[in-house]
């Protein structure tokens, strides 16, 4: 083998590395992207649009607004028990309505029919995506799980109010909350407050 | 440095030779085909009649997971990858790949991988079920936890494999080129292998984060996709087809090099339009990062969302139209011959634009609110995957068989070959579009009467295509074993390209001495 | 070599003439069995009108294609003679090609914008309907109207088996169809209770996916009574293929009719909770309540499936007294892991009774004589007690 081509192969399995360093940081990359960056990004995502209809999950700090009285929102409520929830669950009214920047008190009723003592999570969904952005809850039973024991039962509150700046051709909001029975995930999460996955 | 190949099984399992390794991976992915074409003759055996006859609605479901999985990534992948291996060393005049011990160990992830999730059909829970693009809380709080485990680790193990192997041809395409070989002499298939390299390394890690979320969904409690811990069975999805989407042009984009290399050779012409052939393979690739969510056009999105997807995918057609052209251009006042890999070679240019005029048609969104998730979509990716796929691995086959064995195959058997899997392919998915567009929806083990006739002309189909496949087998063994020796170097009267100037069969060793590209 | 040539454009021109089929048959909903329904909705009118298009354009711009390709085939056979020529690139030409495809797509997207727009267009509808999809049934509210009600399948075990003729509806019917008026905007709130379904009908082009945890939209504004069938499109397991939708769609006077007597059927059941029933006439409910939810797992003899779901005949929870507890338990409130659904949630508590004590005294789960036990009857103000936690 000759000196040249002993350089050559040389220079050679340099570039092989640099290609493999590369690659692999891609590939790497991508993956820290996958898990870091594509889930927050579709939560902003969510919130921007609607999309999915995930809205807040925290409080809103009420501005004191303007009621429009001009004009009435129906406002709907839906409950939907997940398939592992055996708990008697619905909405003390089904619809109501309000006129916008009206602030106003409803009530869910559950009911824990089951012998154990149980941890639920309601997870709420607003439609349609245009009334995302106006539709705020000052307090909602859905910020917090809320454990009930073996047969109790409770009144569950949620403080919404409608931005008077909704689009004039939104005449319906629906708001659908889906029971989850966590009491398994409680148990387990209860060693840290730390979730991966939360948005 | 010119010893021949150990001997015995050693020779396969440590061997680091290019050839060797391309040879592993055909044989894998052939038997693979093999294995996910029992699959599909399951199905479309129970689908032969309304009613259940044969299997239960959960092996039937099992049967159209491991279908679509077995054959995406044990078949057509790993076939690709072989072609590759075989020959980009010898069309770039390389002697060997850049990463030989690495190639080694990319093929010998593949055999374990598999093994895993075959095994799963023997475990209580049965092979995964919730279909190849597995949406969650199908395959994590719904699934058998062991079978979702196993099907996890397979997948992991076979993306680790892909993404070598990219690695490899990404180093060799970049740095073993012979003197003289520049970007834009490179011949097509090697140039679609590079924009496909760099796709698997950029989307199999998102495939792995995907399947690694639902192994935290399922043992770790977590939630990335599960909306009682305030994640969303939608990230899925979103997530799935980010990969997914890229991942169809992986596929594809491979055969697109194929069928560069055959139809200038059998037309004894150039290539027409070498560089707009390259433009329109990369922008491919890149529109197909930005096009994931038309597979989820029903899912829920707003009106902008939509839009934005649609147009986008709408786009694609650009530069595959660019394509179909520049190849009916090169026929164009050309001097055809029809030989088979020719003949598989027309058959999927036209299959493969009925395949993507039907692509067009699904990224209309409001018409996709009819056509999604129905038998129109199972038609639409079979003329891309199978006649697009398939067919172009079949005339890659035919092609550089008498360079790889130094033995011609029968060309009466081969064009039987032809005519029995170009009919049995078409009387299988072209009435799917019928039944689709009727109304029937995907992976249903059983149906309405109304899809009666149809489906049982798409069985036969399917049983004419399966058995012309065994053909195939016959047809390469008999090649291997006793074909007519054929010494040329150039075994295609318009053949071009680095390869066609080694003897035949190709030496164990290529290009030891790199050749001068004018 | 000609023979082979002219082969291949008799094979070309034959799928593209098979293109042209859909436009034959078809019935009053516009259905046929190739192509798309034109259905009974403006939407679906507009997405029939959009697919054609699309369907024509591609008809159009494959016979230029593959005719340019039949003729480059015929024309320049190496068998003739021909000789080839050299040229290999043509900008002009490749620039072309690239332009003219780019304005049909802007010529397509123009008809697929605006009809995607109306499909958006989901505001104030007269009549709220939210659509459950569970494994492996829908379930419907009517919502501020307090009727709500399971659509399972109704097509015999037997016809699936083929141990029975398959009827002219086989796996598309059900016991109770989703029943609407026409001319009156419907909108469906699509969600799901485990994991994720699509709700599909043709004849109103309306596919929702319904997503565990959130609800989405859709409309429809049917035109023209009649029955619409349709079904599940997204994998959800083990009987995918057996979760059909039927809509009826009835002239409002009708419908008004069907909503009044629904509505009195609903007081009637929570009438009949305080009610106190034969054992008879348990049983005759029972029977059906079991054939119609329990029979698909614990099957219709009790015996269950080995290993998967346990048996009902014999066992100790259906048999002894010290056994009910459990039994209104796990009937009430399922056991999720098991896939036991909780049917305290989806049943009325008569039709609850009913199946217990059928449970309890079917497949000689009863004391074996004609005089049942204390225990083997479950009224339904025992259900309803057990549900209060008394």
């Amino acid at each position: 083998m000759s000196e040249s081509t002993a350089t050559t192969n040389n220079a050679r399995s340099n570039a092989n590395r640099r290609i493999v360093l590369g690659s692999v940081g891609v590939a790497v990359g991508m993956l820290i992207f996958c898990f870091f960056v594509l889930p927050p990004l579709y939560d902003a995502l969510c919130d921007l649009t609607g999309l999915n209809a995930k809205i807040e999950e925290s409080s809103y700090e009420a501005v004191p607004a303007a009621v429009d009285t001009s004009r009435t929102v129906k406002v709907q409520f839906l409950a939907t028990n997940n398939e592992s929830m055996p708990w008697q669950f619905g909405p003390a009214l089904e619809q109501v309505r309000v006129h916008p920047g009206e602030q106003t008190t409803i009530e869910f009723v559950a009911n824990n029919t089951t012998g154990n003592d149980m941890v639920a999570q309601a997870v709420p969904s607003v439609v349609p995506f245009k009334a995302v952005d106006y539709f705020h809850k000052m307090e909602c039973f859905c910020f917090e799980r809320q454990p009930l024991k073996a047969g109790e039962s409770a009144k569950l509150p949620m403080v919404f109010t409608i931005d008077p700046e909704l689009p004039k051709q939104i005449h319906t909001i629906t708001l659908s909350y889906t029971l989850f029975d966590v009491t398994e995930m409680d148990a387990k999460a209860s060693g840290g407050s730390f979730q991966w996955g939360k948005g | 440095m010119a010893h021949g190949p150990a001997k015995g099984i050693r020779r396969w399992l440590y061997t680091t030779n290019h050839k060797d390794i391309g040879s592993l991976y055909l044989w894998f992915s052939f038997a693979m085909f093999i294995l996910g074409g029992a699959f599909a003759m399951i199905i479309r055996a129970e689908l032969f009649q309304p009613g259940m006859q044969l299997v239960d609605p959960e092996f039937f479901n099992q049967m159209t997971t491991m279908h679509g999985l077995v054959m995406v990534f044990g078949a057509i992948m790993p076939a690709f990858v072989g072609l590759a291996n075989w020959m980009i060393p010898m069309m770039i005049g390389a002697p060997d790949m850049a990463l030989p011990r690495m190639n080694n160990l990319s093929f010998w992830l593949l055999p374990p991988a598999f093994l895993m999730l075959a095994a799963t059909l023997f475990t209580e829970g049965g092979a995964p079920q919730a279909g190849w693009t597995f949406y969650a809380p199908l395959s994590t709080t719904y699934a058998n936890p062991l079978t979702a485990t196993i099907f996890i680790f397979a997948v992991h193990t076979m993306g680790a494999s892909s993404i070598m192997g990219s690695i490899n041809i990404i180093a060799t395409i970049l740095n073993m080129r012979a003197p003289g070989m520049s970007y834009m002499k490179m011949p097509l298939f090697v140039w679609t292998w590079l924009i496909t390299a760099f796709l698997l390394v950029a989307v199999m890690p998102v495939l792995a984060g995907a399947v690694t979320m639902m192994l935290m969904d399922i043992h770790g409690g977590t939630s990335f996709f599960d909306a009682a811990g305030g994640g969303d069975p939608v990230l899925f999805q979103h997530v799935f087809w980010f990969f997914g989407h890229p991942e169809v042009y992986i596929i594809i984009l491979p055969a697109f090099g194929v069928i560069s290399q055959i139809i200038p050779t059998f037309s004894r012409k150039p290539l027409f339009g070498y560089s707009s052939m390259v433009y329109a393979t990369a922008s491919i690739a890149l529109l197909s990062f930005i096009v994931w969510a038309h597979h989820m056009f029903t899912v829920g999105m707003p009106l902008a969302g939509e839009l934005f997807f649609m147009y986008a995918t709408m786009l694609i057609a650009v530069p595959t139209g660019v394509k179909v052209f520049n190849w009916i251009a090169t026929m164009f006042k050309g001097s055809i011959s029809f030989e088979t890999p020719m003949l598989f070679s027309l058959a999927f240019l036209v299959l493969f634009t009925i395949g993507g005029f039907t692509g067009v048609m699904l990224s209309i969104a409001p018409a996709d609110f009819q056509y999604h998730d129905s038998y129109f979509v199972v038609a639409h990716f079979h003329y891309v995957m199978v006649a697009g796929a398939v067919f172009s691995m079949s005339a890659a086959v035919y092609y550089w068989l008498p360079k790889w064995t130094g033995r011609m195959y029968s060309e009466p058997l081969a064009q039987v070959h032809f005519w029995t899997s170009f009919v049995g392919f078409n009387l299988t998915f072209f009435p799917q579009h019928f039944v689709g567009l009727a109304g029937m929806p995907r992976r249903y083990s059983d149906y309405a009467l109304q899809f009666a006739d149809y489906n049982m002309v798409s069985s036969c189909g399917a049983f004419l295509y399966g058995v012309s496949q065994i053909l195939f087998l016959v047809i390469v063994i008999l090649t291997v074993k006793g074909g007519k020796k054929t010494t040329k170097e150039k075994t295609w009267e318009g053949a071009e390209g680095l390869e066609w100037t080694v003897p035949s069969p190709a030496p164990y060793h290529t290009f030891s001495t790199p050749p001068t590209v004018k | 070599m000609f023979a082979r040539a002219k082969q291949l454009s008799v094979l070309l021109l034959g799928s593209a003439c098979l293109w042209g089929v859909p436009a034959l048959a078809a019935d009053s909903a516009g259905r046929s069995a190739e192509n798309m329904p034109i259905g009974v909705t403006p939407v679906s009118q507009t997405v029939y009108d959009i697919h054609m298009l699309m369907f024509w354009i591609c008809v159009v711009i494959g016979v230029l294609t593959f005719g340019a390709l039949i003729f480059s085939l015929i024309a320049y056979r190496k068998s003739k003679g021909a000789v080839a020529a050299n040229f290999h690139e043509s900008t002009k030409v490749e620039i072309a090609w690239t332009v003219i495809p780019f304005i049909i797509l802007i010529g397509m997207a123009w008809p697929a914008t605006t009809a995607l727009i109306e499909v958006y267009d989901s505001d104030e509808a007269e009549l709220d309907i939210k659509v459950t999809g569970s494994q492996w049934k829908w379930s419907y509210d009517y919502i501020g109207e307090g009727v709500s009600f399971i659509s399972n399948l109704s097509t015999p075990k037997d016809q699936i088996a083929n141990l029975a003729a398959k009827g002219e509806n086989y796996l598309q019917e059900v016991d109770e169809p989703l029943v609407v008026p026409v001319g009156k905007k419907i909108r469906f709130l699509v969600t799901a209770s485990d994991v994720i379904h699509s709700w599909w009908v043709p004849d109103l082009a309306v596919k929702r996916d319904a997503i565990p945890g959130f609800t989405h939209e859709s409309w429809a504004l049917i035109e023209q009574p009649g029955t619409y069938r349709g079904f599940c499109a997204e994998l959800c397991g083990k009987d995918h293929a057996f979760m059909p939708i039927v809509v009826e769609a009835v002239p409002e006077a009708e419908y008004n009719d069907w909503l009044a007597q629904k509505k009195k059927e609903a007081a009637e059941i929570r009438a009949l909770t305080s009610k106190v029933f034969t054992l008879d006439e348990l049983m005759t409910k029972g029977k059906e309540v079991y054939t119609k939810h329990c029979s698909t797992c614990h099957m219709e003899n009790g015996e269950g499936v080995q290993g998967a779901f346990p048996a009902l005949k014999g066992s100790a929870m259906a048999t002894t007294a010290e056994g009910l507890a459990g039994h209104l338990d796990i009937v009430v409130n399922g056991n999720t892991s098991k896939g036991m659904p909780a049917w305290g949630t989806s049943l009325p508590d008569v039709e609850l009774a009913a199946v217990i004590t059928y449970e309890r005294n079917a497949w000689g789960n009863g004391s074996g004589d004609d005089e049942p036990d204390e225990d083997d009857i479950v009224q339904p103000i025992d259900v309803y007690n057990f549900k209060k936690g008394e």
